[in-house]
């Protein structure tokens, strides 16, 4: 704790000493949105230095040998830990934190919305609370699979000791707290209303919170670039003998095609946001009308906000295609070709952004090639269904909690998916745009396809990681009634969106009261399962009963080392023998490590009677 | 890093005992180091192209007539000499020529500073003509201010070097830091020659 505080008061300091200097150079009042940029940077090195990063990286620059804490025990978590897998842990515990205090802001909506009128948020709070709800939400689903279980479970898997470059990985785990801060304590300077995603001209005229947010998705932008290079460099560099591109599990190879995008597309959301500061602040005007144009705003972002959508997506298809042949107990089904689909998506996913500007006024002939791209993109989105569908087909279905949500996986991205086809189609999104319908979409999509496969793996790697098992009675409990719920909750609104309900507006006709109030008491069902969630995984992780190494006889390597494995994640070196997902192949081997003889491997005769 | 002691801090690097037969390969840093440092100069190339991009899309390729032509033409050349300067710094340590190490890093730096007050000179005059409010002054105080960042963090990266094989760090085996630092000053200096004849040349 003791870096934690120092981090904070030097944070403090930078923060006064930033806006006193503005102060001083330029005069101006404290709350001036130069003074709070200022103040944010210094803020920021204050915080990073002061919770490690000096001691990590600032020794070196002045010749001194540089060196990280490694205390014992729970305080490791509370410092500048290099270990991936207490990095891991960090991201999961921070993201989900944020998860539920988004989740919060959802149940205010959704109340809100439940009937006509102004009820507890006028207009302006409702799209107060609407724009930090979305912001939370997307940078749970952006970070959340790939940051906590990237981590943890990537280098394990591929049989490394860490990540290519453990210091990076503990800074752009540390770079999130700060986001965090600034997006709740954006309030104090009269919140940001204009959305996730932030439109100009909006952004750059409304009240001083937007700074913070510019600031602060800057700042979770470095984060992820920081991370989407660590994660590729190391499956890169550091697969263990044998672990060829062609025995890759797949979860890994899902996380790195998402890293090839975080890497680099994050810097256009990044750079969207300074030219919007900079209008802010520096008298620039990319968006005022009478030089720059909205639209210019829309393309820059969309060039990152729909590579976004897959960043937040292809984890989790790797979640569910990892844990599906473990439950069925059968070979993955067409692993080459999902390698091959996922690879695809990256390409195919920077070169359809303007889908989401239909009706934007972009120029005409842009339409035709959008749409095509668009809907090209379903065809490797089918083939890895077809690999998921595939291997469930006729397997020995083993319903632990981590399989259930995998099948509501299944159900919800699939309705994510074609509803998506008639917003790709130009003639139909004319009318879908901006109404409920959108909102469902991509609820469907990014709770469906990310949320639902953290929440899997969380279930999945849990007795990995804490070493116990969570009570499977409450898991499926759970399971079941996250999946009900949230089905509930969202299939009204595509209803109330095809009728004309426009999104982000706190009010709506009396016609669309009886679907609004229907989904509004789903949500709220919806949010209390998560409080079945948080007591059985906080209980079991201290209480749980010990899950012993292999709890779901798993082939990867992660499932042959100690729950939770050592530091370094291995005793002796692990040599990869063969194919991850050979279930059932009578005889077959993934990984042996030297010096044990080949026991130590998990081989198909003795370990599929499960 | 040990794990079962009181001792709280460990020294990046270190080599201890206490795992058994295991012992991480580390034969895979240098090659990481390279590949990391090529993403991260890539990305870099992303947020570039965004900001040329919003050039082009604001204003096209108009340009006021009273840019400095003579000034900027003169950064440049600066820029692209500071370039074989640093990289003959590179070559120097790599033979571990020390004192032409330094020579070169001095001469490399200080072609920066000296780019670096010419774009202060640029942007008061900027200031009169085409503030950033006008259309051209938009984009243009926008990428000089993000290339001259680049340039400032790099001038930065080649003192820590400087500073650093002073006191005898680096060697002909040894040297990535070095190399690191002058990759990214030709990154830097690349990307001005896109960005030269977007707000000068056409
Ligand atoms: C077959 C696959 C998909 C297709 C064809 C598709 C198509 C579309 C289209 C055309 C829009 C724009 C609608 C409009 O604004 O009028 C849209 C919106 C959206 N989609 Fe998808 N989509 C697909 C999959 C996904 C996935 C996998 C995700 C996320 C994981 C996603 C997330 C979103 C989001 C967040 C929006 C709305 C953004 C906003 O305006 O705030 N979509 N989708
Ligand atoms: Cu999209």
């Amino acid at each position: 704790m003791k870096y934690v505080a120092r981090g904070a008061v030097l944070a403090f300091f930078g923060y006064v000493i930033g806006i006193w200097l503005t102060v001083a150079i330029r005069g101006g009042s404290p709350t001036d949105e130069v003074a709070v940029v200022f103040g944010f940077i210094l803020a920021l090195l204050g915080w990073l230095g002061g919770i490690g990063g000096f001691e990590a990286f600032g020794r070196q620059w002045i010749g001194k040998t540089p060196v990280v804490s490694t205390s014992p025990g729970w305080r490791r978590y509370f410092e500048f830990s290099i270990d991936h897998k207490v990095i891991g842990v960090q991201y999961g515990v921070t993201l989900i934190s944020v998860f539920l205090i988004g989740g919060l802001g959802a149940m205010l909506l959704r109340i809100e919305l439940a009937s006509v009128g102004q009820g507890i948020l006028d207009l302006d709070d409702f799209n107060k609370v609407l724009s930090m709800h979305g912001i939370l939400m997307v940078a749970v689903a952006v970070a959340g699979i790939l940051g906590a279980f990237g981590n943890y479970i990537i280098p394990i898997q591929i049989g490394a000791a860490d990540m290519a470059f453990p210091r990076l990985n503990a800074l752009a785990y540390w770079l999130i707290p700060p986001v965090a801060v600034a997006l709740l304590g954006a309030p104090f300077l009269g919140a940001f209303n204009a959305g996730w995603t932030a439109y100009a001209p909006l952004s750059v005229t409304n009240d001083s919170g937007q700074i913070l947010f510019n600031l602060a998705i800057i700042t979770f932008g470095l984060s992820s670039i920081l991370g989407g290079i660590n994660v590729i460099v190391t499956v890169i560099t550091m697969r263990a003998p044998g672990m060829t591109w062609g025995r890759l599990p797949i979860f890994t190879w899902a996380g790195f095609s998402a890293s090839l995008l975080s890497f680099c597309v994050t810097q256009f959301f990044a750079g969207a946001l300074v030219l919007v500061t900079m209008d802010r602040v520096a008298g620039t005007s990319f968006f005022s009308p009478d030089v720059g144009r909205g639209l210019l705003y829309e393309h820059i972002f969309w060039f990152y906000s729909h590579p976004a959508v897959y960043i937040m997506v292809l984890p989790g298809f790797g979640v569910i295609l990892e844990l599906v042949p473990t439950f069925a107990r059968k070979p993955l089904f067409a692993y080459k070709a999902a390698v091959v689909s996922l690879l695809s998506i990256v390409g195919l996913s920077v070169v359809v952004w303007a889908h989401h500007m239909f009706t934007s006024g972009m120029a005409d002939f842009l339409h035709g090639p959008f749409m095509i791209l668009t809907e090209a993109i379903s065809i490797p989105t089918g083939i890895i269904f077809l690999a998921m569908i595939g291997t469930l087909w006729q397997g020995r279905l083993w319903f632990r909690t981590p399989l259930i949500l995998a099948f509501g996986w299944l159900f919800n991205f699939l309705i994510g998916g074609i509803t998506g086809i008639f917003l790709a189609d130009v003639a139909t999104d004319i009318h879908l745009h901006d109404t409920y319908y959108v909102v469902a979409h991509f609820h469907y999509t990014i709770v469906g396809g990310s949320i639902f496969a953290l929440l899997a793996a969380v279930f999945y790697w849990f007795p990995k990681i804490t070493g116990r098992m969570y009570n499977e009675r409450l898991g499926k409990t759970f399971a079941i009634w996250v999946t009900v719920a949230f089905n509930f909750t969202f299939i009204p609104l595509f209803w109330v969106g095809i009728n004309g309900m426009n999104r982000r507006v706190g009010d709506y006709p009396e016609a669309f009261e009886g679907p609004n109030r229907f989904a509004s008491i789903s949500a709220l069902i919806l949010g209390a399962s998560f409080l079945l969630f948080i007591g059985n995984l906080v209980y079991s992780a201290v209480r749980g009963p010990k899950a012993g190494p292999n709890p779901w006889n798993s082939r990867t390597i992660e499932w042959h080392v100690s729950s939770p494995p050592p530091q370094h994640n291995f005793t002796s070196q692990p040599r990869v023998v063969g194919h991850p997902y050979d279930y059932g192949v009578e005889g077959s081997l993934h990984v042996v490590f030297d010096g044990n003889g080949n026991g130590s491997g998990h081989s198909e005769s003795e370990g599929d009677s499960a | 890093m040990t794990m079962d002691t009181d001792q709280d801090t460990a020294v990046i690097g270190a080599n201890d005992d206490d795992h058994g037969e295991y012992h991480p390969d580390t034969a895979f840093q240098p090659r990481a180091n390279k590949i990391g440092l090529w993403l991260f100069i890539f990305s870099e190339c992303f947020l570039f192209a965004a900001f040329l991009s919003a050039r082009y899309f604001t204003t096209g390729t108009e340009i006021p007539e009273e840019v400095n032509q003579g000034l900027a033409l003169l950064l440049t050349v600066v820029l692209l000499v500071s370039s074989i300067s640093a990289y003959l710094a590179e070559t120097s340590i790599r033979y571990n020529h020390r004192r032409n190490f330094k020579i070169f890093t001095i001469a490399t730096i200080v072609f920066g500073l000296i780019f670096l007050v010419g774009v202060v000179i640029e942007l008061s005059a900027a200031t009169l003509h085409y503030p950033p409010g006008t259309p051209y002054g938009t984009s243009y105080f926008m990428l000089i201010g993000l290339h001259g960042f680049h340039v400032l963090t790099g001038v930065i990266g080649l003192t820590i070097v400087l500073f650093l094989g002073n006191k005898g760090h680096y060697g002909a085996s040894d040297y990535w830091p070095v190399e690191g630092v002058v990759k990214y000053w030709h990154f830097v200096d690349l990307a001005w020659v896109v960005i030269y004849p977007t707000l000068y040349l056409f």
